[in-house]
């Protein structure tokens, strides 16, 4: 396979293209079965919820094997380059650790069908085929793929009736965004008539349909399905509640890997499909992230339960990362993947540590309740300290979260036409998320622990490893974070389907227009 | 003394070593504290050992620093004692450290301070004595790190970096208020700090041309002097350039640590809720980072946005109004420490009239008053503090006539205020004489205004001083303070003796300042030329 590019419109060459996607499916459907092989009980759940994450690190040894072999191949239904490779790793980062995480979590709230966690084995799959879809159809597959499996997710807690509300939520305005989206993809086909991501933004340039009324309608409707899918504001109204409802470790799963699943099909067809019309959807995603940021970080400031503000804040990490894709360069697409990893590893050690301190029953998410808790529980309480001052992007104390941020400044004020006052916005509401991270930092260090409040229970050890392993992580890049910035280097889409010749995979129909 | 150091190599490790040895301290604090595990018994009798730590890893930075005083060469306004390292070539940012005459005293000055802070927090900590200790060493990494950049993310991670320590001493070890002042200080650091780091990548880009950024101080010098930082925008129909911009994000950063007159709300809040160490490194070294972040990179980066007349006057004036306003505010307090918080904003508009008159005497001057201010503030602050371990009050109005009963330190305490006031002899006296002598050649009407903020000064000095010391001994609970014991005594005789040093013989330190501040004002010298009408400060 070395050298010569795979040809994807051949079937074993296109299956070889998604062999690890099709590996982790053929491996969750195995495990599927041996799931409900036996009886439900503690025992097992934790014997598949180990299989299911043998069989993503297996997953991720293929990825690195393809990294390493430098795979290509000529345009297709799905891309093989860097950028998915990476995505690929970041999602599976975050799915390992929302397994480890459900382990514990659903021993203690007694929640032991094993489904849950091959459940996210499909999620996890259909997010990885949206990281390589270079088609709309594959888009679609990939999204409804991994929709209906966190649909289900989300209401996995049958016993809870804040989860049934939030999974029935979540279902209907998914299924709504849905609509938008697979409507907004008819019109873009309509107008240019291909699927392929790569033909599409040819066919726009070849056929002169940069005012193409059709083509601005369905990319405004596809903009409102994503921004849905990816909670910015004003599509986030379902998050906060849905977030809350979720069991934590699926929570944290929907805050980072979801939604950087989906940015990852976004940033692509709007970078390879939409970018010779950059200027005239430019503006919209501009307010678009500008809105996010202000409404994300602000609303977040009222809030007392730890899981709404983490939802609030992910939905201001949303507008962070629409300012990546608004640069719509190639320093744009890096610093979009450098940041999803930063956040995806940030997020997950903070719902580890409210994994850790909450209670049967979903007790205990006040942030109050975390009063004093460095006195009780100091190693959590500086994780949880570190956690905060990255989702802030402080530098040091919050490792690799500065990096992150820092990046996406440096894009956006790199780009051809620097997007000044859009990092200003970016500063400024950083400084407002100031107000809750501290918050949670002030209540652990300098409140005193409430007389009588329980110390919290030692953590599962699977929790203690997430929140440990991301500490480490998050504060080792944040000295040395050269290695990381070099990986992610040369990983933007927009350059593989430059390079390559465009336009070949379907034939041309004659032109409709002018 | 010279040829010893230089056998050692002194030069080409001692910046690295001032960075690492606190950091090296700080974690063995940790590991000593986690080794005790979470025993109450264990940890208050092995929180002895976090103190001894802390203090010794000063002394020893301190007497590692002094070797700098000789190897220092005072001839050229060169960085000196540089070390490079790359850190994130792609992104363009290296690891560099290097002094010169500005930050040379702001180096010596902050590791003299720092053992005396741990002298001063010795019996009055007595919570989480491990962590504290831990975060005073991390906090003292930052401030060096601050003074000793070379490279201007660095320099922004190093601004950052001090920022959480300080927030964590205000807001665990602070008094009653410490958490509203805790957040107001981070919140209000953090609004100035983050414009500017827009700024430093804008320059980091420009001076990386298209290629990798570059983020080297000198490099982004060069650039800004030849104008490559941008085109201007239009605002409000007149056309701004880019260098304005870079001016205002990077002086709102400085001006809110210094903190200028309409910035300075949170300093008082910050001063009085901290604890003693807290106060005397805020007041001593961290607000320098202000003004010593306009001498470093707003004037030389920037000079002709910096000499503009609107802006330049602007700054004058507030920093008039500072010194006045400081100064008739300290007046009223009831509350000693926040007499002293402030007299520093007051103290530190003095300083900014320094930097702005862009006079070779005057800018000594503003660097003179930096390093005073530090000493006798932070010793007011000392003194404050071992006065509120014993009475646990620091209103005036509950003391009066306790000469009588505490000497000693009726005697440490005026003698400090009357170098804060600047009584000539001490070393008060010279940072000010300077800075009216240099700000009157270039404005003098301003000079005379500021001149009124120093009589001020013994007003509002003075009479505390007679409410505190003397008038009559009225109140029975005041009838028996003990008086200062020995180790406060070596706590304050360093202060003391570094006061009247510098009173009496302030040229050896004038002398390795000059070249730096006559460079200085070269750059900025042009720019002032073309713009004021005064002319340029000769």
């Amino acid at each position: 396979m070395n050298g010569a590019p795979l040809n994807l419109s051949i079937p074993s060459q296109l299956s070889f293209a998604l062999l690890p996607d099709l590996v982790l499916m053929g491996g969750a459907m195995l495990l599927l079965i041996w799931a409900a092989w036996r009886p439900e009980s503690i025992r097992h759940q934790r014997a598949v919820g180990t299989a299911a994450i043998a069989l993503l690190v297996i997953t991720a040894v293929l990825i690195g094997w393809f990294m390493l072999q430098g795979v290509t191949a000529s345009p297709g239904p799905v891309a093989v380059d860097r950028f998915r490779w990476i995505a690929d790793l970041v999602l599976i980062v975050g799915t390992i650790a929302t397994i480890a995480l459900s382990m514990d979590y659903n021993e203690r709230e007694l929640m032991v069908a094993p489904e849950a966690h091959v459940l996210i084995l499909l999620a996890t799959s259909g997010m990885m085929l949206l990281a390589g879809a270079r088609d709309l159809m594959v888009v679609f597959l990939g999204i409804e793929t991994m929709s209906v499996a966190v649909y289900v997710l989300a209401g996995m807690n049958r016993r809870s009736p804040r989860a049934a509300e939030g999974a029935l939520k979540y279902f209907l305005l998914g299924a709504f965004s849905t609509a938008f989206l697979l409507y907004g993809m008819a019109l873009v086909y309509g107008a240019t008539g291909a699927t392929d991501i790569g033909v599409i933004g040819d066919r726009v340039l070849q056929y002169g349909l940069t005012s193409s009324p059709l083509l601005m309608i369905g990319i405004a409707l596809m903009l409102v399905g994503f921004g849905f899918k990816v909670a910015a504001a004003p599509f986030h109204m379902w998050a906060p509640d849905v977030y809350e409802g979720a069991p934590t470790p699926i929570t944290a799963y929907m805050a980072a890997s979801v939604k950087a699943a989906a940015f990852t099909a976004f940033l692509r067809i709007w970078y390879e499909a939409f970018s010779p019309v950059f200027v005239r959807w430019h503006n919209s995603f501009w307010w678009l992230a500008a809105i996010t940021m202000v409404v994300g970080n602000v609303i977040a400031l009222r809030q007392r339960n730890v899981k709404r503000m983490l939802a609030y804040s992910s939905i201001a990490h949303a507008g962070y990362l629409m300012v990546a894709l608004t640069v719509n360069t190639a320093a744009g697409a890096e610093s979009f993947l450098f940041y999803a990893l930063i956040y995806t590893i940030a997020t997950f050690g903070a719902f580890g540590v409210v994994v850790a301190l909450g209670e049967a029953g979903e007790r205990s998410l006040a942030i109050d309740d975390y009063a004093g808790l460095w006195t009780v529980r100091p190693w959590l309480s500086v994780a949880m300290a570190i956690f905060m001052l990255s989702l802030l992007g402080f530098p040091v104390f919050g490792g690799a979260g500065f990096f992150a941020k820092w990046y996406v400044i440096k894009a956006a004020l790199q780009a051809p036409s620097p997007q000044t006052r859009l990092v200003v916005v970016l500063v400024l509401t950083s400084v407002v998320s100031a107000g809750y991270y501290l918050y949670v930092v002030m209540v652990m260090f300098m409140r005193p622990r409430l007389a009588g409040a329980p110390t919290p229970a030692r953590a599962g050890g699977l929790t203690r490893f997430v929140v440990a392993s991301a500490a480490i992580l998050l504060i080792g890049i944040g000295f040395f974070p050269e290695r990381l910035v070099r990986f992610t280097r040369g990983s933007a889409p927009l350059t593989a389907s430059r390079l390559t010749s465009p336009g070949t995979a379907v034939p041309l129909p004659p032109p409709a227009r002018q | 003394m010279r040829e010893l150091l230089d056998s050692v190599h002194y030069d080409s490790w001692i910046l690295l070593a001032l960075l690492v040895i606190p950091t090296i301290a700080a974690i063995g604090i940790w590991v000593h504290g986690a080794m005790l595990g979470n025993d109450a018994d264990a940890l208050e009798r092995g929180s002895g050992a976090a103190r001894q730590i802390a203090l010794w890893a000063f002394i020893v930075e301190f007497i590692v620093s002094i070797g700098l005083w000789w190897s220092f060469d005072s001839s050229t306004a060169a960085m000196q004692a540089t070390f490079d390292r790359s850190w994130i070539p792609t992104w363009g940012v290296t690891f560099a450290l290097g002094v010169d005459g500005i930050s040379l005293m702001m180096v010596l000055l902050t590791t003299f301070l720092m053992p005396l802070a741990v002298l001063g927090s010795w019996t009055s900590i007595r919570m989480k004595r491990h962590s504290y200790y831990a975060l005073l060493l991390l906090l003292t990494t930052g401030m060096l790190g601050v003074f000793v950049a070379r490279d201007l993310f660095l320099f922004y991670v190093m601004w950052e970096m001090m920022l959480v320590p300080m927030y964590f001493i205000i807001g665990i070890w602070g008094g009653e208020r410490r958490i509203y002042a805790s957040l107001k200080f981070f919140i209000y650091t953090m609004v100035g700090s983050l414009l500017m780091l827009v700024a430093i990548v804008w320059l980091g880009l420009k001076a990386g041309g298209a290629g990798t950024p570059n983020f080297a101080y000198e490099a982004i010098r060069l650039m800004a002097s030849s104008g490559g930082v941008g085109r201007g925008t239009m605002l409000f129909g007149a056309v701004v350039p880019a260098t304005m911009f870079m001016f205002l994000a990077f002086a709102l950063a400085f001006a809110i640590k210094v903190p200028m007159f309409p910035f300075h709300t949170w300093l008082p809040d910050a001063h009085v809720e901290a604890p003693t160490a807290g106060s005397v490194i805020l007041a001593g070294i961290m607000l320098k980072m202000g003004t010593y972040g306009f001498l470093r990179f707003c004037l030389p980066l920037f000079p002709d946005a910096s000499m503009h007349p609107v802006v330049r006057n602007t700054f004058l004036a507030l920093g008039v109004v500072g010194v006045l306003y400081g100064a008739l505010v300290a007046m009223v307090q009831p509350d000693f420490k926040k007499l002293v918080a402030y007299s520093s904003v007051s103290h530190l508009g003095f300083v900014m009239l320094g930097i702005f008159a862009a006079t070779t005497q005057s800018i000594q001057g503003a660097l003179m008053i930096m390093i005073n201010h530090g000493i006798s503030t932070g010793a007011l602050f000392l003194l404050i503090g071992m006065l509120y371990e014993r009475r646990h009050t620091r209103e005036i109005a509950a003391y009066g006539g306790i000469a009588r009963v505490v000497p000693l330190f009726a005697a440490m305490l005026t003698f400090v205020s009357l170098s804060s006031i600047g009584l000539p002899g001490t070393n008060g006296f010279v940072g000010e004489f300077l800075v009216l002598i240099g700000s009157f050649q270039t404005t003098p009407y301003l000079a005379t205004l500021a001149t009124v903020g120093v009589i001020f000064a013994a007003a509002y000095m003075l009479w505390a001083i007679q409410r505190i010391l003397f008038n009559s001994l009225d109140k029975p609970e005041n009838e028996q303070i003990p008086d200062l014991n020995a180790r406060e005594l070596v706590t304050m005789i360093p202060l003391i003796a570094v006061i009247i040093w510098l009173g009496v013989y302030p040229a050896p330190v004038l002398r390795r300042m000059e070249a730096s501040a006559q460079q200085l004002v070269a750059q900025v010298g042009g720019a002032t030329g073309s713009n004021v009408a005064e002319g340029g400060g000769r």
